[in-house]
């Protein structure tokens, strides 16, 4: 993956810049040492690494207006960062780019039961949202496995999903407000605590823009009363399609589980090695659907689940019967990457999003995928909303390996766009999938969402050579051909 | 008399776009022109009528999402869908009971009335369950379009889980028509509840309502519709026809609390919240408590939702100009903005009158376009926005009927809410950056955009 040529008018500022910048911050909070460097030069995305220019830790948003501020005066590239678990490479430095982390951005600001609202700011963690307000019972339902790190910004930034999303929606449909900084330092608050802010759905664009057209430092979600219970039930297949049938059966009876989860045999024995779940090994597919609710209702959609399964050529059929027996269930799903992990000593882990009914033929599909790229994948996916996580299990030490995995990712992706999916469901484009978003979107697409990026960023500073192929200057994309201003259709319909 | 396009093919509606652009014309983008009396009057030498983007083109009940022309009747999508014991969750409402000023004869008679699905979604406009299911906009999926530019575009997908480029889908929902014209729209839809009990508790004062309706919202007993009548609505107001119950506690303020699902838990949550709520010391006893059936419970949702409570007001018969206003505010304090505003800007005027819905977070309210005498402003607008401001939130003038000038009156107020000014800026380059010669709705939601 090709990242923007390093610009030598801005690596030539450098000093000027920190000389700029110690006029803001106190100098522990620029960060221009490269041994200190090297803990920011990548995110999740391992395979790619890139030491910033310098980081910047800001605790105000004073403080950040000022920073981007200055950047753009200087016309310098900026990457916000969160805990930089993208898995995308959304968070991954740039060579000429000043790594702008929102690390001290960590204090929950205000818990209102009464609105049922949290705003905290945008480098507090997942996690901790839900954990403040656990004592009354609340919690922050978007829920990614990552969330004892990643932070509220990064999933807004993200669009970020759980096991929960199912039932409960993604990072989008549980914000109620936010306030950002733009590029040339303007601060602009959206929302609050009410619902539907209004004018533009700003709110809604910003959510998954991938730090490309503003700078998020406050965010308020919503919270929900915890549900009483929930169980889970755990399906061993004797292949994927039944699994894919009774997935698809468990919707169409109206049922729309807490999470419906589903791994092949390849990760049941992986994680089974890793973690001991007890999960029966003589299945090619397993899912877990999970029930929340009141103890009424989930026993009584429990009934219907198992009642589904059995009619569905399910051949093993369990049933929480207590939270410990419900959380074994989920051990080895919740093991699955570290099972891996310890398997091969690096994998690609795939994000495409499918109609539910292509899962047998995709999936079919994918396996020999794997045999003409001669390498090992496994698939855990949010079976519920069609969303696959092929897990590519490569060696970056083999050359040329790594390049091997990313064309098989490529093609899964492709498959997935071909069958009526999309590039991603969570986990966003940031540079893994940027070359492939003309698979999907042709230029005219492409083209309207870049005019949207330069209403926001006109110089195109803000997280360069993320999500577009190559990003156009403003004033060209602004362009208009203006035409004779005839209507070459001339029978066209008039009333 | 302006000209009327109809296009029926994208190219046709790329070149109507493109001509209008090539002649600094503009546009006023319509379905079924269901909604026209909401925003700010649109002043176009066209109308781009998009009703002929109809028809649902595919729908796969396990796949729970439905694609259609964005001119397709909604009334068609919901026989469809309830064929199949499907829903559009966020509850797309039919206002054409209530403002019939600007239907024609043809429209309030036919499937037109309810609007098309396209419109609902440029409006972003929702239900009652939108607190407790998500809004228009969070399940609209993706989309086709032909920017003010004339150029063609998609965003989104078929699937409900996607973070593949910016969602301008969210941009598009209640943008009314200003960016792009939509021909095609994909939606989530959701299986229908196999059973529906509504909650109603009678006699609460306001106060003790909203803490009512909170305690239930802070349980885990999932609340699908939370709304309130307080009894100073029911002067003028038209009784509920959903139950009797209504007529025989006249002039009694009602909670009313929805509960969907599986039959077994639905009884199961009804019993807790009514066991809650009917103890709690927080509040007073309610003086009458019933359950409205499923059936019942259909009735009074749509008349909830599509402001039945309001309708005495916007009769076709009165002279006088009446607005109604919707304002979204934090759910606790909506019954204290509405207080502050009948109270202290309409000095309990009887003309004034209002109701909750969202579990306290939206108050639809009706009064007179103009303040009381000796305000400092004749148009009521700035001292409803006022009077919200200690808590936030935003005010749209959702409608005003009454004697031939009601559009000078949306012309000449802020229908929107207005926007700071940075955010108003931004507003505007988003606005350029689809549609730079301004040429959709020109002036729908602010003048100059
Ligand atoms: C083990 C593991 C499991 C995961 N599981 C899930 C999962 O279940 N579901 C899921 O959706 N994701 C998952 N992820 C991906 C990742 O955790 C999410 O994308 C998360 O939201 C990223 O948050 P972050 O704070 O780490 O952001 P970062 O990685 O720091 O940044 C991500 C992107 O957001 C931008 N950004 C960050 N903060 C801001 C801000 N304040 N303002 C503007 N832009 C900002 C960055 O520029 C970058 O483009 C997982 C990752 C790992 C490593």
């Amino acid at each position: 993956m090709e990242m923007p040529a390093a610009e030598a008018t801005i690596l030539n500022q450098r000093e000027a810049l920190i000389t700029d910048l110690r006029s803001l911050l106190p100098a522990d909070r620029i960060v221009i040492d490269q041994p200190s460097l090297r803990a920011y030069d990548r995110d999740a995305l391992t395979a790619y690494r890139q030491l910033p220019l310098l980081v910047v830790l800001p605790d105000t948003v004073a403080e950040v207006s000022q920073i981007l501020a200055l950047c753009n005066r200087r016309n310098i590239k900026v990457v916000a960062r969160g805990a930089g678990t993208s898995l995308s490479g959304g968070a991954l430095p740039l060579e000429d780019g000043v790594l702008l982390s929102l690390g001290r951005f960590n204090k929950v600001l205000d818990i209102d039961y009464d609105n049922r609202c949290v705003t905290a700011q945008s480098g507090v963690t997942n996690l901790s949202i839900s954990d403040a307000v656990a004592d009354q019972n609340f919690y922050y339902a978007p829920d990614p496995s990552s969330q004892i790190a990643c932070t509220i910004g990064g999933n807004v930034a993200e669009n970020s999903g759980g096991v929960h999303c199912l039932k409960y929606g993604m990072t989008t449909n549980n914000i109620l407000g936010l306030e950002m900084v733009l590029m040339d330092g303007t601060v602009i608050r959206l929302g609050g605590q009410h619902l539907d802010s209004e004018g533009y759905d700003l709110l809604g664009l910003l959510t998954g823009s991938e730090g490309l057209l503003g700078v998020i430092t406050e965010v308020t979600v919503r919270i929900l009363p915890r549900p009483e219970v929930a169980r889970a039930v755990l399906l061993g297949f004797d292949n994927n399609e039944d699994a894919g049938q009774v997935v698809g059966n468990i919707i169409a009876n109206g049922i729309i589980p807490a999470g419906l989860e589903m791994m092949d045999k390849f990760i049941i024995a992986a994680s089974e090695d890793y973690c001991h779940a007890g999960y029966p090994l003589d299945v090619e597919a397993l899912l877990i659907v999970e029930l929340d609710g009141n103890p009424v209702e989930v026993d009584h959609l429990i009934n219907q689940v198992v009642d589904i399964a059995k009619a569905g050529a399910s051949t093993s059929v369990q049933v929480s019967n207590s939270e410990a027996e419900r959380l074994r269930f989920w051990l080895g799903r919740k093991s699955a990457f570290p099972a891996l992990g310890s398997l091969s000593p690096d994998y690609l882990c795939m994000d495409g999003t499918i109609p539910r009914s292509q899962l047998p033929d995709v999936l079919r599909r994918i396996s020999a995928l794997g045999v003409h790229h001669g390498l090992r994948v496994a698939n855990v996916f949010h079976a519920g909303d069609g969303n696959l996580h092929p897990l590519i299990m490569y060696d970056s030490n083999i050359p040329g390996e790594l390049e091997i995995a990313e064309a098989f990712g490529a093609d899964i992706l492709r498959l997935c766009v071909e069958v009526g999916g999309v590039l991603t469901g969570e986990h966003g484009i940031g540079v893994e999938k940027r070359d492939l978003m003309g698979v999907i979107f042709d230029q005219g697409d492409l083209n309207q969402q870049m005019r949207v990026k330069c209403a926001f960023d006109p110089e195109g500073r803000l997280n360069p050579g993320k999500v577009f192929p190559t990003l156009h200057r403003c004033a060209e994309l602004g362009h208009m051909h203006v035409h004779n201003g005839e209507l070459p259709f001339p029978e066209l319909p008039r009333l | 008399m302006s000209e009327i396009f109809k296009p029926n093919t994208t190219e046709q509606l790329i070149d109507v776009i493109q001509w209008a652009n090539a002649h600094e014309s503009a546009l006023a983008v319509q379905g079924s022109g269901s909604k026209i009396g909401i925003g700010r009057p649109v002043d176009a030498e066209g109308i781009l009528d998009l009703s002929g983007f109809s028809g649902i083109s595919q729908y796969e009940p396990n796949e729970l999402v439905l694609t259609a022309g964005a001119g397709t009747p909604l009334a068609d999508i919901e026989t469809l869908l309830t064929e199949h014991r499907q829903m559009l969750a966020f509850e797309p409402p039919d206002y054409s009971g209530v403002f019939h000023d600007h239907l024609s004869e043809k429209q309030s008679s036919s499937s037109q009335k309810k609007g098309t699905l396209g419109g609902v979604l440029s409006g972003n406009i929702s239900g009652p369950r939108r607190f407790y299911a998500g809004a228009a906009r969070d399940h609209f999926l993706g989309f086709r379009a032909v920017s003010g530019r004339g150029d063609p575009f998609k965003s989104g997908g078929r699937v409900v889980k996607n973070v593949t480029g910016f969602d301008l889908s969210k941009l598009m929902a209640g943008s009314w028509g200003t960016l792009a014209a939509c021909w095609e729209v994909t939606v989530k839809v959701l299986p229908m509840p196999e059973k529906t009990r509504t909650l109603l508790l009678f006699g609460l004062s306001d106060e003790d309502a909203s803490r009512c309706i909170g305690s239930a919202a802070a349980t885990p007993n999932s609340i699908s519709g939370a709304s309130y009548l307080p009894a100073s609505l029911f002067t003028r107001s038209p009784q509920s026809s959903a139950s009797s119950v209504f007529a025989n506690n006249p002039q009694s303020s009602v909670i009313a609390l929805r509960v969907e699902g599986p039959e077994p838990s639905v009884e199961h949550r009804i019993n807790a919240l009514r066991e809650l709520l009917t103890t709690s010391k927080n509040y007073a006893r309610p003086n009458h408590v019933e359950v409205l059936n499923s059936t019942d419970s259909r009735v009074f949702w749509n008349e909830i939702g599509n402001l039945h409570f309001l309708s005495s007001d916007f009769q076709a018969s009165n002279t006088q100009q009446q607005a109604c206003w919707r304002l979204s505010v934090p759910p606790a304090v909506g019954w204290q903005v509405a207080h502050n505003i009948t109270e202290k800007v309409f000095k309990s005027n009887p003309k004034v009158s209002w109701f909750s819905d969202q579990a306290g977070g939206l108050i639809w309210l009706s009064c007179p376009v103009n303040s009381p005498a000796g305000a400092p402003t004749k148009n009521s607008e700035h001292s409803i926005r006022s009077a919200m401001e200690p808590w936030g939130g935003h005010a749209t003038l959702w409608q005003v009927t009454g004697g031939d000038n009601a559009a000078d009156h949306r012309r000449n107020t802020q229908v929107f809410q207005p926007q700071p000014k940075a955010l108003a800026a931004l507003t505007q380059r988003v606005k350029r950056s689809f549609d730079p010669n301004g040429v959709l709705n020109p002036g729908r939601m602010y003048t100059g955009l």
